[in-house]
């Protein structure tokens, strides 16, 4: 069950990144070898991020609409990624493999309720979610499991808690 | 890494002690009565010395201790009719009208270096009988211990089982908010006075657990950026830089065996929360959980023969039971929708859990007095109550519930008759674990 939840994760992650290419810039190298480099002048294109080689730049976690978004949300007691959040984890996952020398922790957090040893696991299981689904290259990326202990909300109620269940994306090396 | 470097800078772990911690204790109120309790008078304790007179009532928290075991129920000291300081002066008729089955007088009087001693009598009132007599001594700053211990000897005289209101409690705190949020690893009287901070961090502790001899605590805590646990000497506060497991992954659920030799705990490092246990000696781990499911919260069967733990392996947390040395895991929670957390009782008769249903956690105690698959009693009334700790007598529980946002503890007579909250002077308050005898 998990193995194939695991499996279909990732392949709907490829069919959200196959869907981010659209946004075009980024995917469609436009690399023309005939008219010679002129991209060594790529990392003064500040606030555009959009390099000669359609990788991202570490400016771009900055200025990129999906970059920016660092949080994804999770259902109780579940570590599957939705739908909604899967173009977010494909923009950061370009990203690790577009700059090999970044490093990203991913932070699993719980909602208050169940245990908080319980609740460490589950963060952890949400965070190697996410980590599966970036399929970062070796060394890239950790997972730290806070489980509940770093609520961003402290309500007891669905609002709240639907808040605190989440993957937090912390780059450490840009 | 340099968000990580500056976190371990933030982590410096402070031994200080708690100044500005007001040493409050439990409320007044009892939350629930007991009609079946034992009456008791406790007779208020005069001090009787020419020096200076003890800041502590004694009468008072024998009183508080005996109430909030759920087994005595001590009558006002506004209806006692007469308040007699010795034998001599006790006339056995007037308490049998006010319906006392015991009576419980004593003074306090000087000792050598401005120590004090404390004499009382206890008497069977429909036998007009003195069943003990005692003289303790108390140190100038210990009269509530020896109050305390007085409480104890009350107890085992008149029901046959060791008293543990002199024994301890360990708990967590969070205070402050965002960045400027302070965690604290605290040891108090078991009715929660005389708190004592003895781990500091700005990154979250949790899971204290007891050494069988109360001389240790191991502990969770992530000031080093992740999850890692640490052993800290109760008495000299060493011991909280080094963690005895730092590993990848999850460092959770410390738990000392029976003997004090091992550790059980939680290791994610092969990707997977799996239960282990530490030889502490050598440090050499035995993996003892070999599967997909989240398995954490080892806790120790008396005797150090099987451990129980909580996994989601059926679908939804329960409580397992598994030898000490790996093998076949065995499910024990069958009512509730999940079950997690066990507490177990010194006779390992019962198991106290949280329990889940819906969005309602309680705390449930399986009895196996009776054999059985055991019955199931509920202890508390939600909505969130967890991490229940036994009494080293399992005569009472303590567990962490929510009111508001702020996080309390609660005393609970085992029978659950009687509740009483613990007040602290501020911050979220959480994971008691009750100390074994002193």
């Amino acid at each position: 069950m998990k193995t194939f939840t695991r499996i279909f994760l990732v392949l709907a992650i490829a069919a959200a990144m196959a869907g981010c290419k659209t946004k075009g810039t980024k995917d469609t190298p436009p690399v023309d070898t005939s008219t010679g480099s002129s991209s060594s002048t790529s990392s003064g294109d500040a606030g555009t991020g959009i390099t000669d080689d359609g990788k991202y730049d570490a400016t771009d976690l900055d200025s990129d609409s999906c970059l920016r978004q660092r949080v994804v949300y999770f259902d109780f007691d579940q570590d599957m990624l939705k739908p909604e959040f899967q173009a977010i984890v494909a923009c950061h996952a370009k990203y690790l493999r577009d700059r090999p020398g970044s490093r990203l922790t991913l932070e699993g957090h719980a909602d208050e309720r169940g245990t908080r040893e319980y609740n460490l696991g589950l963060g952890e299981r949400r965070g190697n979610a996410v980590n599966a689904a970036v399929a970062s290259s070796a060394g890239q990326v950790t997972v730290v499991s806070f489980g509940e202990e770093r609520p961003t909300c402290m309500d007891s109620s669905e609002d709240c808690w639907s808040k605190n269940r989440r993957v937090e994306f912390a780059y450490s090396v840009r | 890494m340099k968000a990580l470097f500056n976190r371990l800078l933030l982590a410096a772990t402070l031994l200080l002690p708690l100044t500005d911690l007001h040493a409050q204790g439990l409320d007044a109120g009892l939350v629930v009565g007991n009609e079946a309790a034992l009456p008791i008078a406790v007779v208020p304790m005069p001090y009787q010395g020419s020096a200076t007179a003890p800041d502590t009532d004694v009468a008072a928290i024998i009183r508080n201790d005996l109430n909030r075991s759920g087994q005595f129920r001590s009558m006002a000291e506004a209806s006692m009719s007469e308040k007699p300081v010795r034998g001599a002066e006790v006339s056995f008729p007037g308490w049998r009208v006010l319906r006392q089955d015991f009576l419980l007088i004593g003074r306090v009087l000087d000792a050598a270096d401005g120590a004090y001693s404390v004499e009382y009598e206890l008497f069977d009132v429909a036998r007009q009988q003195q069943i003990l007599s005692l003289k303790m001594p108390a140190r100038a700053k210990g009269v509530r211990r020896t109050a305390h211990q007085i409480a104890d000897q009350i107890y085992e005289k008149i029901l046959g089982v060791r008293g543990a209101f002199d024994t301890r409690i360990a708990y967590i705190t969070a205070t402050g908010l965002g960045q400027g949020i302070d965690y604290r690893l605290i040891v108090a009287d078991s009715d929660g006075f005389n708190p004592q901070g003895l781990v500091r961090s700005r990154e979250p502790l949790l899971s204290p657990s007891w050494s069988p001899d109360g001389r240790r605590i191991a502990y969770v805590s992530f000031q080093r950026g992740n999850s890692a646990i640490y052993i800290v000497d109760v008495a000299t506060g060493s011991g909280a830089t080094d963690p005895v497991a730092s590993f990848k992954g999850i460092n959770g659920a410390p738990a000392f065996s029976p003997d004090g030799n091992k550790l059980a705990l939680t290791l994610s490092r092969t990707g997977n929360p799996e239960i282990y246990v530490m030889e502490l000696a050598t440090r050499q781990l035995t993996q003892i959980t070999r599967h997909f499911s989240i398995d954490t919260e080892p806790v120790w069967m008396p005797g150090g023969q099987q451990l129980l733990f909580t996994s989601d392996r059926g679908g939804k947390p329960q409580v397992y039971q598994v030898p000490a040395t790996g093998g076949e895991a065995t499910r024990l929670s069958f009512t509730g929708q999940s079950n997690a957390r066990a507490s177990v009782s010194f006779d390992g008769k019962k198991i106290a859990m949280a329990q889940g249903n819906g969005n309602i956690y309680r705390i449930a105690v399986l009895d196996r007095s009776f054999g059985g698959s055991g019955r199931w009693q509920t202890l508390s009334p939600g909505n969130l109550d967890e991490s229940p700790s036994f009494a080293p007598n399992a005569s009472m529980l303590m567990y962490a519930t929510k009111e508001g946002r702020r996080g309390v503890l609660y005393a609970v007579s085992a029978d659950g008759r009687v509740r009483q909250r613990l007040v602290l002077a501020e911050g979220d308050v959480r994971e008691p674990a009750w100390s074994p005898f002193r």
